[in-house]
């Protein structure tokens, strides 16, 4: 092979995109030619730096609540509005179902397990996180300090939710806000990693065993609950679900340390 | 692209039925990330990227049950890329392959914080210059090579162009970018 011919398939050989035949014969070539095993050294170098050092621009916060917001209230539109279809699709639906309770009963109750879950507090627990977002409405009190944020929840919630400062590791506080949730003030807390943002929905649950479920997905967010100290803590952001786990625990033993009520 | 836009049967407009909203978050939306990587490097401008892939995600929804198989990814970013060159196509004075545009080449704030060296925020700009310099073409490859990390299939898939064509374009894109780029900096990261 020429180097010429060598030069022109560096590109998809460092990609491994050639037939084996092509790739050996090129392999060849490079063990022999000092000049093209250097061209290829270039090309290396450009992938790295390209990974390394091109800037990534994940999606802002308020573009991905608009969009899976307009996935959601697209999905309901179809439910509330699409009346024979609807009542027709419904009616099929329930006739799979039927058929597939007879021919499987584990399929099914996978299945409902799902359907619940869609219309469950993790929803209502994703679209405030969504609309805290949207709304331009993140914090009724803006502070990175817990002892700001905490008073400031007195004589509005019949209960002081415990404010933990978690900025050394990571998770500084925003500042808290007042939502509402299960049909109840709840207090609202906003920590931030990174350009991640996080909302804490925390009320009072008393007699709740402690207990912290695995990072779940809703939406594209990732959602944690535990309870602890006989709050109930709801987690949610569009941060990974390791981070977010860690930013739990965190929460879990900063809560129990510091600002008990 | 143009044969997304076939007639609605069922109806006047369709809507996603809980069980394919489920499979849309589980399957498309994990790439809103990409998405909006895509759109920036092909449009190079913030704003627009933000309303291209807006725009886009509207689409998919719409016509989510042409969406089979499992590949959610190039799915979405061979709508989000149409999108994007639908809208450069619209763009006054056509402004692709402009050699220098100086509002194109704001500097923006891709790595906040003090913290951040100098000399790595310097790299991090000449690369994303040299990147943003190329034809589009070019850079489309790049960025779903090089930044996503997808197959010459894939990338054929979402460019709608044979693999032939993809290598090509990679082969040209990356030497345009070393003779951009010029020789390695001698403290490079390794």
């Amino acid at each position: 092979m020429l180097c010429d011919d060598v030069l022109e398939r560096l590109s998809p050989f460092l990609d491994d995109e050639l037939d084996p035949l092509r790739s050996r014969e090129i392999q060849q070539h490079l063990d022999a030619c000092p000049s093209c095993t250097d061209a290829l050294g270039r090309m290396k170098e450009l992938a790295e730096r390209l990974r390394a050092e091109a800037p990534y621009y994940p999606a802002p916060d308020s573009l991905r609540a608009r969009v899976s917001q307009a996935a959601w209230s697209d999905a309901s539109r179809g439910r509330v509005t699409g009346r024979h279809i609807g009542v027709t699709a419904r009616g099929w639906l329930g006739a799979a179902a039927t058929v597939i309770a007879i021919v499987s009963g584990t399929w099914l109750f996978t299945s409902l397990q799902r359907h619940v879950s869609f219309g469950s507090i993790e929803r209502e627990v994703v679209s405030s996180h969504i609309r805290s977002l949207m709304a331009n409405h993140l914090t009724d009190v803006a502070s990175t300090d817990q002892h700001t944020v905490k008073p400031w929840f007195n004589g509005k919630l019949d209960f002081s939710p415990p404010v933990s400062d978690l900025a050394t590791s990571g998770y500084p506080l925003i500042g808290g806000r007042l939502d509402y949730l299960r049909g109840r003030p709840v207090a609202a807390l906003v920590y931030q990693r990174r350009k991640h943002l996080i909302n804490v929905f925390a009320w009072p649950d008393e007699g709740v065993a402690d207990a912290e479920t695995p990072p779940r997905t809703q939406q594209g967010y990732h959602i944690i609950h535990e309870t602890h100290g006989g709050m109930a803590y709801w987690i949610v952001s569009d941060l990974n679900s390791d981070e977010l786990s860690s930013f739990g625990k965190l929460l879990a033993t900063g809560g129990e340390k510091g600002q008990r009520p | 692209m143009t044969h997304e836009r076939r007639p609605e049967t069922a109806g006047p407009q369709r809507h996603l039925s809980p069980r394919e909203l489920d499979r849309f978050n589980e399957c498309v939306l994990p790439y809103l990330d990409a998405a909006h990587n895509l759109a920036r490097y092909l449009l190079r401008d913030a704003h627009d990227a933000e309303d291209a892939v807006q725009d886009a995600f509207l689409r998919a929804i719409r016509h989510f049950d042409g969406f089979r198989g499992v590949d959610g990814r190039a799915w979405l970013l061979s709508i989000v890329r149409n999108t994007c060159f639908t809208r450069l196509r619209g763009r006054p004075s056509s402004g692709e392959n402009v050699e220098f545009d100086e509002e194109i080449h704001i500097v923006e704030e891709t790595a906040p914080g003090p913290e951040v060296d100098l000399a790595r925020r310097a790299a991090t700009e000449a690369v994303r210059e040299g990147l943003d310099r190329l034809a589009v073409e070019f850079r489309e490859v790049l960025v779903l090579r090089e930044l996503e990390g997808l197959s010459y299939k894939e990338i054929a898939q979402v460019s709608g162009v044979p693999i032939g064509t993809v290598m090509s374009r990679l082969a040209r894109g990356r030497k345009q970018l070393l003779l951009a780029l010029g020789p390695p900096r001698a403290q490079g990261n390794r």
